[in-house]
């Protein structure tokens, strides 16, 4: 076949007179636009609000940033009152990195089982039911932790059960779909050829996963980690549910003690806006979304690393 | 070759065999127990709550400190919830992931634009709900109201919905673009009848998805949608009535905060029932959603395939 050789601006030109065209390509072309500018506008207006809120207490109620990241007593309705808010910042990261540590071997396991051992019955059954508990709502999570674990705790380790020990295995089971799924999707795109080559070496499964499969999705899967403690990290109702809610930073697994989310949860309800108690929430709610930023920061940088 | 190092090769074999043996032992054990772990949640919601399902539980309403109360109120706020966010979040998640697929250029702009899908998607959903308590509730006036929630939910939804939009439309085959460019369509006109009727099947299936996340959501809620429902008159069913189910600018508690407030405040005698029956409710509608999802999604597929029309 033979093409008429005509250039863009050509094309262009001639595309002019068709009226129709173009207003059809601007309604779209604006209709987009206005959609993508409202995400925008979303996201600045979400940093803007909460970054002038939580920097109020500071400069507007004269907490010192150093009392409040570093102070160890938060006891907003007490007179004087205090606004440390190391305990529910302590305890969101122990809860976070606790799950974490749970929750990635058992995550991994599952994801080289689905993908290296039963692939077929993996993709077909395994996948899609652990893509199914990843929609399962925070509350009733929650909900089993405060029926569930919490009794089991109490009764078989000993305290009063709730507490952070509590809150990790909860978030623990929350995570679970999280990075089983992100892991598995990067164990299935691993190129068939590596596999196959270590394999033609004669090396076993086992060393082919340990030498060659998991040193090459080694950064997708702690991007999935990664993911998963994001997730640990703002979740509010199932952890405050399970945690007790002590504003003391914990000495052991089994005691009570709080989080940044569930401290926000519990206290926004009861405080007047612009008071000095709802800014120190709405602080906390500000170092909850830069942890975000720093979470994103780092999936950022594994995912580079994956590209090369 | 000497015996020697055949015996110490043989010996490195067995041992490499050994150890592949007891990995693969232990990759199963743990992938079983969490297949165990998960099943046995399911049981367990399903075990405590199914018993307590019954017409009266699903219809009548809530109670704060006698027994027998129900979740009829919560169970339709949630849904009416979900359709009021889905009716703001769908066209301008389509719009901002069309934009995404075919009008981005590669560059500064569009790379700025993903990462605040990014963001957007990984905010903790508390802090969008303070969000929504302060802009919505608060500065737009709308109180505590099924409408702030719904707005809340879109933020909390929309870019799950961008991104899939977006896969929906790269999975278009290219050739079909260009047949429409060498008609002579315009883009747009290529977008919406060429494109979209490609990328329905995957997009009805991300968005019913993502309808099942909004579904459970509560922690953007309880600041937005409130916790209480006030007494409904469900033979009322003009909007602009304040006893009308209806009505957006009501407060509305759903069937996740309920769940949340019955357990951690609740009074009633038969609380941890009550919590368990919402949460089976619950959880089996997030199961229809997804086989729902599934379903939908390839059957859509196929009749599109199959027909031979093309508008």
């Amino acid at each position: 076949m033979e093409h008429s050789k005509v250039t863009p601006r050509e094309a262009q030109r001639r595309r002019l007179p068709l009226e129709k065209h173009r207003i059809e390509d601007w309604i779209g072309r604006i209709y987009t636009s206005v959609c993508v500018v409202f995400l925008i506008a979303t996201i600045v207006s979400i940093v803007y609000f909460v970054t002038s809120k939580g920097v109020a207490t500071f400069a507007v109620n004269g907490v010192g940033i150093m009392d409040f990241l570093f102070g160890t007593r938060w006891a907003p309705d007490a007179s004087p009152p205090a606004f440390g808010a190391m305990p529910a910042i302590a305890g969101s990261f122990l809860v976070t990195l606790l799950a974490a540590l749970i929750a990635s071997p058992l995550s991994i396991a599952a994801a080289l089982f689905m993908t290296e051992i039963v692939p077929t019955f993996g993709k077909r059954i395994l996948q899609p039911a652990i893509e199914l508990l990843s929609g399962i709502p925070s509350v009733v999570y929650g909900f089993i932790g405060l029926t569930l674990i919490v009794p089991f705790l109490r009764d078989h380790v000993g305290g009063q059960g709730i507490g952070v020990g509590a809150g990790a295995l909860v978030l623990s089971i929350m995570i679970l779909p999280t990075i089983t799924s992100v892991a598995a999707d990067a164990l299935a795109n691993l190129q068939r050829g590596q596999r196959e080559a270590s394999y033609a070496l004669g090396a076993t499964r086992w060393q082919t996963i340990y030498r060659v499969v998991l040193p090459t999705v080694l950064p997708a899967l702690l991007t999935g980690i990664v993911l998963g403690m994001a997730r640990a990290f703002g979740e509010a109702l199932a952890v405050q549910m399970v945690i007790g809610n002590a504003p003391f930073i914990p000495t052991s697994l089994l005691e009570s003690a709080s989080t940044l989310t569930s401290i926000i949860t519990l206290g926004m309800g009861n405080t007047a806006m612009n008071s000095i108690q709802n800014n120190a929430l709405w602080s906390m709610a500000l170092v909850l979304m830069l942890m975000t930023f720093v979470f994103i920061m780092i999936i950022r940088l594994l995912e580079r690393r994956n590209r090369i | 070759m000497t015996t020697q190092t055949q015996i110490l090769r043989s010996k490195a074999r067995k041992r490499a065999k050994t150890a592949d043996k007891v990995a693969t032992v232990v990759i199963i054990v743990f992938a079983l127990s969490i297949v165990a772990i998960l099943l046995g949640l399911i049981g367990f919601i399903m075990f405590r709550g199914l018993g307590h399902i019954s017409w009266h539980f699903l219809t009548s309403n809530p109670q704060t400190i006698r027994e027998g109360g129900g979740i009829g109120p919560p169970l339709f706020n949630s849904l009416y919830l979900l359709v009021l966010t889905m009716i703001i979040t769908i066209p301008l998640g389509l719009g901002g992931g069309i934009y995404m697929s075919e009008y981005a250029k590669p560059g500064k702009i569009t790379s700025f634009i993903r990462l605040v899908v990014e963001v957007l998607s990984s905010f903790p959903s508390i802090v969008i709900g303070l969000f929504g308590l302060l802009v919505f509730v608060n500065t737009f006036e709308l109180g505590f109201s099924l409408l702030a929630g719904a707005l809340a939910l879109t933020i909390f939804n929309l870019p799950l919905m961008v991104r899939i939009t977006e896969q929906a439309f790269a999975g278009v085959p290219r050739e079909q673009k260009e047949a429409g460019l060498a008609l002579g369509l315009s883009k747009w006109k290529i977008i919406t009848s060429i494109m979209l009727p490609v990328a329905i099947p995957s997009l009805v299936t991300g968005t019913i998805l993502a309808a099942g996340r909004v579904f459970g959501e509560a922690a953007a809620l309880l600041f937005t949608s409130g916790m209480t429902t006030p007494p409904l008159n469900f033979s009322d069913w003009n909007p602009l009535h304040p006893r009308s189910p209806l009505n957006p600018l009501r407060p509305a508690e759903t069937l996740a905060t309920h769940i949340w407030k019955v357990n951690s405040e609740g009074l009633a005698p038969d609380a941890i029932q009550i919590a368990a029956g919402a949460s089976a409710v619950l959880v089996i509608m997030v199961l229809l959603f997804n086989l729902f999802a599934r379903w939908g999604g390839r059957t859509l597929y196929r009749y599109m395939t199959a027909s031979k029309r093309m508008n």
